[in-house]
């Protein structure tokens, strides 16, 4: 983190985009970011910002997810079903090779990665769970050295929100809207009619040394104050919340609550939450061989505690009901993950609302365990 | 993998051959199967008899007639390890369709004379007959997965076909959930994994082909798919397809019946 000193605050018109992310590309990052695919913004590789999902907006609601078009802003987007996860954490990573040869058995690290990432967009809530998958993979004694490597690697380029979804409750998890920290560059779009520009804020050295390539003037006292207005305006549309105060013990003193059962009913267990939560870490191992070749592969995939073979052991899984798959996920997420790693598991970003098809809310069942 | 290959037969019951086809379909991997396995019989690739004693059969189909319920008698008494591939031979097939329908009705109505039809009153899958070691499903199987089972069937180890829903295959493969963004009518929360979730891949609602996921709320999917705008009626032909005999799918398309 740098001081407060060397940050500077400049302003940059719609073009400067590109000239970030040619620069970024430069520099050797491959430059990640939102576009429209399949009607929805996801994170994919960008070349330009002509890729930009520009003018596109989201209506999101419990199990439904709509875009449309409206206006000319190039972030006027919420979160979507991506996250960065995919990047950082990618669904499948081979961990080690082996081989039967003339030697014996020979067993091989997977070799990390060299690749860097560049993220442009990320979002207040997303820092946040960046940070959270931080504490969890590369803090303490069994640190992840491919997820690692690409954290160190990655440049991030945050982008204030200055829309909230019906989904959203950053507000209330203390993670939003305005970025806090956790970037290298963070931009703030200030929209006026048809013209797009943006407030940069540098978090980093080389965040600082980026903006310092740009077409750039110095930010007045009314674009600072513009871009506090967008990020106010995001925060004056979230409507939902959860209440924090002591709720990692309550939702651990609730097991028997018969809010389980009820949602159960609802609940598909098929672990979308799981898989577009940005927070979630958990993985399985599966063993990759060959027919007449005697090299193996182990390969680490995303698991899910929705699964009967998360908590499965030896005769049989310890989780077999639906009821205690997501009274596992909820508790976990909400409470004991404060005993683990000394914070929430929640972000408040909203994409288990939006994503799961029965439009379960982690806010309405944290709410109802409360209560009763 | 010293020592002989296993003696490894390819059966058919009451299906469409897709599956056991699958084998053929193997192409760049079919030398590295066949040199695994030693196919000793399977009438679509030999003209070999069948006889004797199978380390392996593969058994495609459903039993729909008196023959072939006393077929996979002899079959299971002659093999060490039986293993059911397709939708039919795991749930009964969309042949399992006539389970629900009267069946002497329908000869009368498609055949000149009846009379010579020898059928039974309902498709069943193999596991409703004998002793069954493994299934894979889907209609058709995956090549993929079929690979996996034969691998891992020679390297004597599980093979990795998790009972997991559809959605995870979705999203491991970065597919946008086209039931959440476009209200398309998705059988994926409720479908056992293995295709890699193929068609929302090209923005189609799954189609249930792998039959019931483990512990799958088709209860609660409905009522979603209702909410949606789904009818009784399309939600009841939803389930009603190449697994409509295994018994979630089954009572879900019974409690939406026209």
């Amino acid at each position: 983190m740098m001081s407060q000193s060397h940050r500077s605050t400049r302003v940059i018109a719609a073009a400067g985009l590109d000239e970030i992310i040619s620069s970024l590309a430069r520099e050797g990052y491959r430059v990640i970011g939102p576009r429209l695919r399949d009607d929805a913004i996801i994170y994919d590789e960008i070349n330009s910002a002509a890729d930009l999902p520009r003018g596109v907006l989201d209506e999101q609601s419990g199990g439904r997810y709509r875009t449309y078009r409206e206006g000319e802003a190039y972030f006027g987007y919420v979160v979507g079903p991506s996250s960065w996860k995919r990047y950082l954490h990618p669904p499948r990573q081979v961990l080690w090779r082996a081989d039967d040869g003339e030697g014996g058995v020979s067993i091989r690290a997977e070799p990390i990665a060299g690749e860097r990432y560049a993220f442009l967009g990320v979002r207040s809530c997303e820092l946040a769970a960046i940070a959270t998958q931080d504490r969890v993979l590369m803090a303490g004694a069994y640190g992840d050295p491919h997820y690692a490597a690409r954290r160190n690697g990655a440049f991030i380029v945050a982008v204030n929100c200055g829309r909230a979804a019906e989904t959203c409750f950053c507000t209330s998890m203390g993670t939003g809207p305005r970025a806090h920290g956790g970037y290298d560059l963070a931009l703030t779009e200030i929209v006026t009619g048809e013209n797009a520009a943006f407030l940069v804020e540098a978090g980093s050295e080389r965040g600082q040394s980026l903006i310092e390539g740009l077409s750039s003037r110095e930010a007045n006292d009314g674009d600072v104050e513009a871009a506090v207005q967008v990020a106010a305006r995001a925060a004056s549309q979230i409507k939902r919340e959860i209440d924090r105060e002591g709720l990692s013990e309550l939702v651990k003193a609730k097991h028997d609550h018969p809010r389980w059962d009820d949602v159960a009913a609802r609940c598909l267990n098929c672990a979308n939450c799981t898989m577009v939560c940005p927070t979630c870490f958990c993985t399985t191992v599966e063993d990759v061989s060959e027919l007449q070749s005697a090299a193996t592969a182990r390969v680490q995939r995303w698991e899910s505690c929705f699964t009967t073979d998360f908590s499965y052991i030896h005769g049989g899984a310890v989780r077999s009901s639906p009821v205690s798959r997501y009274r596992q996920w909820l508790t976990h997420k909400l409470g004991t993950w404060h005993d683990q790693f000394g914070q929430s598991g929640c972000t408040g970003c909203g994409r288990c609302i939006t994503w799961c098809p029965v439009g379960i809310d982690i806010t309405e069942e944290a709410a109802a365990l409360r209560g009763g | 993998m010293a020592g002989k290959k296993p003696r490894v037969g390819v059966f058919k019951f009451s299906s469409c051959d897709g599956c056991q086809l699958s084998l053929l379909d193997c192409e760049d991997e079919l030398l590295a199967v066949a040199g695994a396995i030693d196919i000793a019989y399977f009438p679509e690739a030999t003209r070999a008899d069948d006889v004797g004693h199978y380390d392996l059969a593969l058994v495609e189909g459903s039993v729909t007639t008196p023959h072939e319920a006393k077929a996979i008698q002899s079959i299971r008494e002659r093999a060490t390890s039986l293993i059911t591939i397709g939708a039919c031979a795991t749930s009964g097939g969309i042949q399992a369709l006539k389970n629900m329908a009267d069946v002497k009705a329908y000869t009368a109505i498609v055949y000149a004379r009846p009379e010579f039809i020898v059928t039974l009153d309902t498709a069943t899958p193999i596991s409703d007959h004998v002793k069954v070691d493994f299934e894979l499903r889907g209609c058709p199987i995956s090549k993929h997965q079929l690979i996996e089972l034969i691998s891992a069937y020679v390297a004597g180890r599980k093979p990795q076909t998790p009972p997991h829903s559809t959605c995870i295959e979705c999203k491991l493969a970065g597919h946008v959930c086209v039931m959440v963004s476009k209200g398309v009518a998705c059988l994926g929360p409720v479908t056992h994994a293995g295709c890699g979730a193929l068609c929302p891949g090209y923005n189609r609602g799954c189609y249930g082909c792998f039959g019931p996921k483990e512990t799958p709320n088709t209860a609660s999917l409905s009522g979603q798919l209702s909410e949606n705008g789904a009818s009784a009626g399309t939600i009841h032909r939803l389930f009603s397809t190449f697994n409509v005999n295994a018994p979630a799918f089954r009572a879900e398309a019974k409690a939406h019946a026209e």
